[in-house]
């Protein structure tokens, strides 16, 4: 199972390294990163491979969301199958 | 795999054009709760929603929590009470209707929908009580939402009903006057009412249905705006190709949604209703899309060309995006809960009458319209009437829930808070239908309904 990672707001040092500690403690590998920096602005897709997670969907994407606020950026978890839904006939 | 752009394109479409689930709404079967002590049977239908409601709330919020995408309502729709109640000695339902709107508190659900009778051919005597109960069941009562079918293209209009109702929202107007007739907001009429909608205020969980499904209604006139803005003059083929492939997008999202609730509550899935129903929210808006289209207001010539073109595109892109679409629909033209729409009557764009001819080619009806609390019983019969005989012709659905506010007239404005929005009074045709009301009958099934 995969979900999709967002991150978003002002660039610092240390954004990934803190979503990845987050992410591998509860045992989340990422599959793949792209990121981009406009105008002081950071911008990140994660793919993320959440089939070994022992950490329930709702609490992780709750966790992320708490973690953003800390670090001061905005990041959003989503379940992949919405962006298959949509994209993919 | 999924690219970037992919995932930014579902991103923009829900953080910045409103994309959401509107509605996760439960049809609860409560026919074998019939007894004929009217307490026996409340305790009855409290226990199965409460039972089959229990986890509603929670696995649509864990949804949206996983998937990202909002899900702002969990509604509960049940068989129409004046059926299910048919058996009880009682000469008033309103204590049905308190007993289901403490079922909707108690699961947590904003609505409740299914106090409803089907009078489109004649009255049963349970019918009749429900309908008299109506005024009191929505005064005493927060989450209850009642319609009655009126009329069908397979039988013809029930004119006694149609003139009965007109009085029916003048009290209940008056029952619920403190609060700007918000009753009236929660009463909807139809002709050819369908059995699976899961949008308020109109929703029942039909006779021909299983005990339970979960039906999930999702919106997103944003998203539909959005997309043709960025066409910019481009012709008409190019406006339906795109209304379609932005329909078949959101509605895979309904489908996904669907599936997923339908699993987690372990509830068969019913059916995916795509209508692009507007909030007061900016961005949010049916008639903003009619004015990417090209008009100045709603309302201006050439709306009704705009709302078919809507309306018959968002269906070609639903169908092919689920295999279950059903309910309603297309497209919503609701006043009060459309800021462009209430922009349209400031302006004096958009009348009843241009409404009216709306309703010929969008999903449902004349909706939530706020008119002078002195219109008479007739006129609101006679205006429903109308709109009864454009859905029997076109073998379509189409609906009233207008809001005769009390001590209000052209001029004032109503609020009626959160979805339910704000309105602006409009202006009702002065003259007399009286006598036309007052005949009484049927109106008989027209010629297209003898298609056997």
């Amino acid at each position: 199972m995969k979900a999709i990672v967002t991150v978003l707001g002002k660039d610092k040092v240390g954004i990934i390294a803190k979503v990845c500690v987050y992410l591998a403690e509860r045992n989340v590998n990422v599959l793949e990163i792209s990121q981009t920096i406009l105008e002081g602005y950071f911008n990140m897709i994660m793919i993320i491979d959440i089939t070994r997670t022992t950490c329930p969907l709702t609490e992780l994407a709750d966790g992320l969301e708490k973690l953003g606020e800390q670090i001061g950026v905005v990041i959003k978890f989503q379940r992949e199958e919405i962006f298959e839904s949509m994209h993919r006939i | 795999m999924i690219t970037v752009s992919e995932a930014r394109q579902t991103n923009e479409m829900i953080e910045e054009a409103n994309l959401d689930v509107r509605t996760i709404t439960m049809g609860i079967n409560i026919l074998d709760c019939a007894d004929s002590s009217e307490k026996v049977f409340c305790e009855k239908i409290y226990d199965r929603i409460t039972g089959m409601a229990k986890n509603l709330v929670k696995v649509g919020d864990d949804i949206a929590r996983e998937f990202g995408v909002p899900v702002v309502n969990k509604r509960i729709s049940v068989t129409p009470v004046a059926i299910a109640a048919a058996a009880c000695k009682s000469d008033n339902y309103a204590a049905v209707a308190q007993t289901l709107d403490r079922a909707a508190k108690e699961v947590g659900v904003n609505f409740i929908g299914g106090f409803t009778a089907l009078v489109h051919k004649g009255m049963t005597l349970s019918d009749s009580i429900l309908i008299d109960s109506v005024p009191e069941a929505l005064s005493v009562t927060d989450r209850v939402c009642s319609s009655v079918n009126l009329a069908s293209t397979r039988s013809g209009i029930n004119m006694d009903a149609v003139a009965r109702m007109g009085s029916v929202i003048k009290k209940t107007a008056h029952s619920t006057q403190d609060k700007g007739s918000v009753g009236c907001a929660k009463l909807v009429v139809f002709c050819n009412a369908v059995e699976d909608n899961p949008f308020m205020a109109g929703a029942f969980h039909g006779v021909g249905e299983r005990d339970c499904a979960i039906n999930v209604g999702i919106s997103g006139p944003g998203v539909v705006k959005r997309a043709l803005e960025k066409l910019g003059d481009a012709d008409f083929e190019t406006i339906c190709e795109t209304v379609k492939k932005t329909a078949f997008k959101i509605t895979r999202v309904g489908q996904l949604v669907a599936k997923e609730a339908s699993a987690r509550l372990g509830v068969p899935f019913g059916i995916i209703d795509l209508s692009l129903a507007p909030t007061p929210a900016i961005g949010d808006s049916v008639a903003e899309i009619l004015q990417a289209m090209g008009l100045e207001h709603a309302g201006a010539p050439g709306t009704t060309a705009a709302i078919a073109i809507l309306n018959d595109n968002v269906k070609k892109g639903g169908i092919m995006a689920s295999s279950c679409v059903g309910g309603l629909s297309g497209a919503f033209i609701p006043v009060s809960e459309d800021h462009g729409m209430i922009e349209a009557v400031e302006a004096g764009a958009l009348s009843l009458e241009k409404l009216e001819a709306m309703t010929c080619v969008c999903s449902v009806g004349l909706d939530m319209i706020a008119i002078p609390g002195d219109t008479p019983a007739e006129t609101i019969s006679g205006i429903i009437a109308d709109e009864m005989a454009i859905g029997m012709i076109n073998n379509k659905t189409t609906a009233v829930r207008v809001i005769p506010v009390c001590g209000k007239a052209v001029g004032d404005t109503v609020t009626f808070g959160g979805l339910l929005g704000y309105a602006p009074i409009m202006p009702v045709n002065r003259f007399s239908c009286k006598d036309f009301i007052k005949r009484g009958g049927r109106i008989p099934a027209p010629v297209h309904s003898f298609r056997n």
